[in-house]
């Protein structure tokens, strides 16, 4: 109930957004156009209907079925430059975006038609604006516990990414846009699992950006972070700069002066 | 002072022929003469600085220069930490904490140049002849060898205690026996029932205990987990209130049970899920719910990967494919993760049926016991 | 050459002309030293140790790094003292980091945060320290390398070499309770790791792991345990430890490399006081900028963003500082499923094998080397000249092929870190690590000492038959040949200055040492290995072999330069011009 409610007042707001109202064709025409760029570009791998396409190897395939994944999971993935991907493989990596907004729009809109699904999230769904300064500072530092036991596992302490089994990353979290992390916890990409709204309500996605977007602003208060990967790193730089700079005096220190062709003076 | 010790004379090393002196006498030698000769330490060569009253001058006052731009950074650093504040309004430099990097800059360039201004002028301007001083062997003279075994003999003769073998025993046993008060000593580093490992062998879980989402310790409906999805979940009574009725827990209970209630709650389609005989009602619809804490050592562990089932240790790499009980697919783990059975309750929460039916985490010796 | 070292005060530097005073009329240094020397009585161990000789070279230097790093530790170490609360109480953080005020944490943490947020120069403290401690066991590593790479540990150094491993264990150690200390998130994971090693050990197991943790993990007393440990228990014995590596160091006086001058009876190098004590402090206050510049610019164990600990809580790159790294690699690489239930007992192979027996074991086998060695050689002579690497092969191979078996046990500590930033697969780098870790080793052994003989052959081609110049001469009949020129004095006297290796055979009348029972099985082992360690070395040529090789090369010059006269061969490079400063192959 909560889903299709949350569809159907994303649809309306995509659909009658003042904002929006003007230029944006009607929600059909987006679906029309919509299904014929998924044709164009997306067809090859999730099928003519969006069904997905299996593979030889049985249980895998080459595109999953997009049945009821929603508008969002087309945004994050399309938005973000994951899809469509250069070649079919393990991990769809962020790259470049290849459609317009508008062109995003009508994917998400064809197969949001597809079956129902989580819609993309409005603003206010993960923006802390409205809320007072101390609702705010309750949310950041709440956000950063949920983030600590949900995320960091996979994501890092720093959101810095982390390694996962074959071959398989977790990518860093800097720079990506609130809505795409919204999304991204709303639809489990790839592997991510899901974090829906019956598992982390949207408050507790909405802390877990706050808390992530304050990492951001806050300054780094004590110095570079060598890449914020935690002991590796620090112990590559204890032994590169630290040694090999104390080594490197060492030798200076220990070194011949040069020395004079005189050898004789009047001292 | 003077430098005159220096002028000790060179020790023979080799003999006119050039067969090396013996420095040992301990393993005879059979050392031809070696190759070539010794031709001894090479002459003293100045320094610009030794024969040149310019470059020695300029020496002077590089040195004295590094000596004088070492107070004024050390003056700086003074400066930085009266006009940087830290606290609830940190003044930043680009986008760093100015205290700490102006702090340790300032502090770090007075010191290097104290360092390297001393070290110039040990290098320059410091007498550079080289020195020999001559060894002497670590062993002492054999007349004092002899006279400390014979003190030590004299003395063990004079105590008697060789020719007295009971009081040399007992005296021995008495001293030995000693080590039991301090090992006993050691006991109660954990007092009373503090040293009960039983509490290893169960966990907060009882039956009809609800599963909550850790940190918010909201309960959670089964209709309400959707696939793929992974909840990080706990016990109801580690947050305990007046509704569910839980008792406070407090301290060293309260994070031992923390420790040892974390679950990862995840579904999946329930056609993908393999159970082990006696299993197959520990689910509920696809979710399937397991200790989070992992059986190798004990990290907690969630790197849950949605499409493949499986789930990693972040710590020492051991994953397990929780559609198939768990089992461990890689790394060193050597155990399945416990299960928690799983049930529904009359408003549709999900709740455990029984405690784990194992002990959770680091394997340890009598774990098959528990 | 000259044999006289007098030092000719007439030419030293003016600006410090007064040392070299007559002593005859003290100064208000010599009054302060006569009033301190009626009540203490210095005067006679001064006399020698203020102007005792150390010798000069970069390699010496580094087991400083570790000394003054422990310095900086000190001092550090008190000022975070003032503010750490070692406790585990738990409270509401209310200090001024926003993300974690309102969070529920230990005292412990709350202290640590509020050193780094709240006091001017707090968390440059906390990282100098932090980066202090991973150069202090850094360097302490790269100067036992060098011991062991030159031999150093021979007799009479093999107890000096045994308190610097112990002193490497208590390092660890030392920092592995510091690191611990402010109960974060990072750290907490650790521990909780060190509570499952526990509980691995046979039959104590669980109970040590209560006793320690004042009961069942993670209980409300490690903290404070560590505390004391870290604070008083483990500086103190180090403290003591270095005191007595540092006067073993001063009574056995510093080895020396090779060179004209330089024997086993001497030591040549500069006097304590002035130049090796303005070097050495001068040193210090480098090793000191060096953190504070560290400490200042780059951010190490950030805990404000681990959070505090929390059972049920943990990040990506869950790794140990990096001194930690190789067992935790070890642990990685154990393939699934060793773990015994014998009786209704459980033994976890998986963790005791990576933690509790390879590790001890292999400080017990860095430990035992010079005596394995001695007892290899049967060498039972004091040795104060250094060897070159190559010059030893098989300990040098020994060596490399340990090295090896620790870089690749340290990298798969870290194979998650090089899955992500090399693009790979955790499991590919785990599987190769099983293997390497077996193989590596090996192959680097059988390498490194092939290198080091090829090298030992270079030397001896150098010393038989000269340089290689560059300079292709063609022959009357058109033959092109590299013009070879013989090498000075002093770097020949230098390539010759080691021992022959002489391999120790049973009953042969060369070993003389009084052995008891020349047949016994022992003797033959220790035969067999003196033979595996020395028969493949290359050893330096004799007296006839360089004058025959000479003679032939002086010949050779002749009828190639097309000269009647006989000629030294150097007018084809400038050895002529520098002939009056000619200094041996190393400086010192």
């Amino acid at each position: 109930m909560l889903l299709l409610g949350l569809l159907i007042s994303g649809s309306l707001y995509t659909a009658f957004s003042p904002a929006q109202a003007d230029s944006q064709p009607s929600e059909t025409e987006q679906v029309a156009q919509g299904k014929e760029l998924f044709l164009a570009s997306c067809a090859f791998c999730h099928g003519q209907n969006g069904e997905g396409v299996p593979t030889v190897r049985d249980g895998y395939q080459l595109g999953p079925s997009l049945v009821g994944v929603g508008a969002a999971a087309v945004d994050f993935q399309v938005g973000t430059g994951r899809m469509p991907m250069a070649a079919p493989g393990q991990q769809a990596p962020r790259k470049p975006v290849v459609f317009s907004d508008e062109e995003i729009a009508a994917l998400a809109a064809y197969v949001a038609s597809l079956g129902p699904g989580p819609a993309i999230p409005n603003e206010a769904d993960y923006s802390i604006d409205d809320l007072s300064e101390e609702e705010r500072q309750e949310a950041i530092s709440r956000g950063g516990q949920i983030f600590l036991t949900n995320c960091t596992a996979c994501h890092n302490f720093n959101g810095a990414g982390g390694a996962m089994p074959r071959g398989g990353y977790a990518p860093s979290l800097h720079g990506v846009e609130p809505k795409y992390i919204f999304e991204a916890m709303l639809t489990g990409p790839q592997q991510m699992p899901n974090f829906s709204n019956g598992n982390l309500s949207p408050e507790e996605k909405r802390d877990v950006i706050a808390y992530l977007g304050s990492l951001e602003e806050t300054p780094e208060y004590a110095g570079f972070t060598l890449g914020g990967l935690g002991p590796v790193s620090e112990g590559l730089f204890a032994w590169v700069v630290g040694i090999g700079g104390l080594v490197g005096a060492a030798v200076w220190i220990a070194s011949h002066t040069t020395r004079s062709k005189k050898s004789k003076v009047n001292a | 002072m003077s430098n005159d010790n220096s002028s000790t004379p060179k020790h023979p090393v080799n003999a006119p022929d050039g067969t090396p002196v013996p420095y040992d006498t301990h393993v005879p030698t059979h050392r031809e003469a070696e190759p070539i000769a010794d031709p001894g330490l090479p002459a003293h060569t100045w320094r610009p600085t030794d024969v040149d009253p310019k470059a020695e001058k300029r020496a002077e006052r590089q040195i004295a220069a590094m000596f004088i731009a070492a107070m004024i950074s050390a003056i700086l650093f003074v400066v930085a930490y009266f006009s940087f504040e830290v606290g609830d309004n940190w003044d930043t430099f680009a986008g760093l904490g100015a205290s700490t990097i102006t702090l340790g800059l300032t502090l770090g360039i007075s010191l290097l140049l104290i360092g390297t201004g001393i070290i110039h002028l040990a290098r320059k301007l410091m007498a550079d002849h080289e020195m020999v001083e001559m060894r002497h062997p670590a062993a002492s003279p054999q007349e004092d060898r002899d006279a400390t075994v014979q003190a030590l003999n004299d003395g063990l003769a004079e105590a008697g205690i060789g020719r007295r073998p009971l009081v040399r025993n007992t005296m021995i046993g008495a001293v030995g026996v000693l080590g039991l008060p301090a090992v006993v000593l050691l006991r109660d580093l954990a007092p009373g029932d503090a040293l009960d490992i039983d509490k290893l062998g169960n966990t907060i879980w009882e039956p009809g205990m609800r599963l909550v989402r850790d940190v918010v310790g909201t309960p959670i409906l089964a209709s309400e987990v959707e696939m793929g999805d992974l909840i990080n979940g706990t016990a109801e009574a580690m947050f305990p209130s007046e509704e569910n009725g839980y008792p406070e827990l407090h301290g060293a209970e309260e994070q031992a049970e923390k420790a040892k209630a974390a679950i990862i709650v995840v579904r999946m389609d329930p056609d993908e899920i393999t159970p082990l005989e006696g299993r197959e009602k520990w689910t509920v619809d696809g979710i399937i719910c397991y200790s989070k804490i992992c059986t190798h050592v004990g990290c907690p562990i969630s790197l849950y990967e949605r499409t493949t089932h499986h789930v990693l240790c972040p710590c020492h790499q051991s994953t397990f494919d929780l559609a198939d009980h768990a089992r461990v697919v890689f790394g060193p783990a050597a155990r399945p993760l416990p299960q928690l059975p799983l049930a529904v309750d009359d408003e549709g929460y999900l709740v455990a049926q029984s405690d784990f039916t194992e002990p959770i985490g680091a394997s340890f010796w009598e774990r098959e016991k528990l | 050459m000259s044999t006289d070292s007098r030092i000719d005060t007439s030419k030293v530097a003016t600006s410090n002309g007064t040392t070299a005073a007559t002593a005859s009329k003290p100064g208000p240094a010599g009054s302060l030293a006569s009033w301190a020397d009626d009540r203490l009585g210095l005067a006679t161990a001064m006399k020698k140790n203020l102007r005792k000789v150390f010798p000069d070279h970069w390699s010496f230097m580094l087991g400083e790094i570790a000394l003054w790093s422990f310095v900086v530790l000190l001092l550090t170490g008190v000022f975070l003292t003032l503010w750490f609360n070692p406790s585990m109480g738990h409270i509401t953080y209310e200090g001024s980091y926003d993300q974690l005020r309102g969070v529920g944490m230990s005292e412990s943490m709350a202290s640590t945060l509020h050193i780094s947020f709240d006091v001017r120069g707090g968390l440059l403290m906390r990282q100098m320290h932090h980066w202090a401690a991973a150069i202090f066991i850094a360097s302490m590593m790269v100067h036992l390398l060098r011991v062991a790479f030159t031999g150093a540990y021979r007799k009479p150094r093999e107890l000096n070499w045994v308190i610097g491993c112990l002193l490497l264990l208590l390092g660890t150690l030392e920092g592995f309770t510091g690191y611990s200390l402010p109960d974060d998130l990072l750290s907490g994971t650790g521990v909780r790791a060190a509570d499952g090693f526990l509980k691995a050990t046979p039959v104590a197991g669980s109970y040590m792991s209560f006793l320690l943790f004042g009961g069942e993990f993670p209980g409300e007393s490690i903290i404070p345990r560590l505390y004391i440990i870290h604070v008083l228990l483990i500086p103190g014995i180090l403290l003591a430890l270095i005191a007595a590596h540092m006067l073993l160091l001063v009574y056995h006086k510093h080895t020396q490399w090779p060179g004209p001058g330089r024997t086993e009876q001497n030591v040549v190098g500069f006097p304590m006081l002035p130049v090796y004590a303005a070097k050495a402090g001068g040193f210090f206050f480098m090793v000191f900028g060096v953190i504070a510049i560290m400490g200042g610019l780059m951010s190490i164990n950030p805990v404000w963003k681990f959070g505090p600990y929390d059972p049920t809580k943990v990040t990506a790159g869950s790794q140990p500082d990096w001194y930690m790294g190789w067992p935790d690699g070890l642990l990685r690489i154990i393939p699934t499923g060793w773990e015994t239930v014998i009786f209704g007992y459980t033994i976890s192979w998986n963790v005791m094998l990576p933690i509790l027996i390879v590790p001890p074991l292999m400080l017990v086998i860095l430990m035992l080397l010079p005596f394995i060695e001695g007892w290899i050689t049967g060498d039972k002579r004091d040795h104060h000249l250094l060897q070159r690497p190559r010059n030893a092969p098989t300990r040098t191979a020994v060596m490399v092929s340990l090295m090896t078996f620790y870089g690749l046990a340290w990298a798969a500590g870290g194979n998650d870190i090089i899955a992500i930033k090399l693009d790979l697969s955790i499991n590919q780098i785990t599987y190769f690590m099983r293997v390497a870790i077996f193989l590596g080793p090996l192959l680097a052994f059988w390498i490194t000492r092939r290198w080091c003989i090829s090298l030992q052959r270079h030397d001896n081609e150098k010393l038989l038959h000269g340089y290689e110049t560059g300079i292709i001469t063609r022959s009357p009949e058109g033959a092109y040949a590299e013009r070879h020129l013989p090498i000075s004095e002093t770097s020949a006297y230098t390539l010759t200055a080691r021992d022959r290796d002489e391999v120790y055979s049973v009953g042969s009348d060369t070993d003389a040492a009084g052995v008891a029972a020349p047949n016994s099985r022992s003797e033959r082992l220790r035969a067999r290995l003196s033979s595996w360690m020395y028969s493949h070395n290359v050893q330096k040529p004799t007296r006839a072999e360089l004058e025959e090789a000479h003679h032939h090369a002086e010949h050779e010059a002749e009828l190639q330069a097309g000269l009647d006269h006989p000629v030294d061969g150097h007018q084809f490079d400038d050895h002529r011009l520098r002939d009056t400063d000619e200094v041996p192959l190393r400086d010192h």
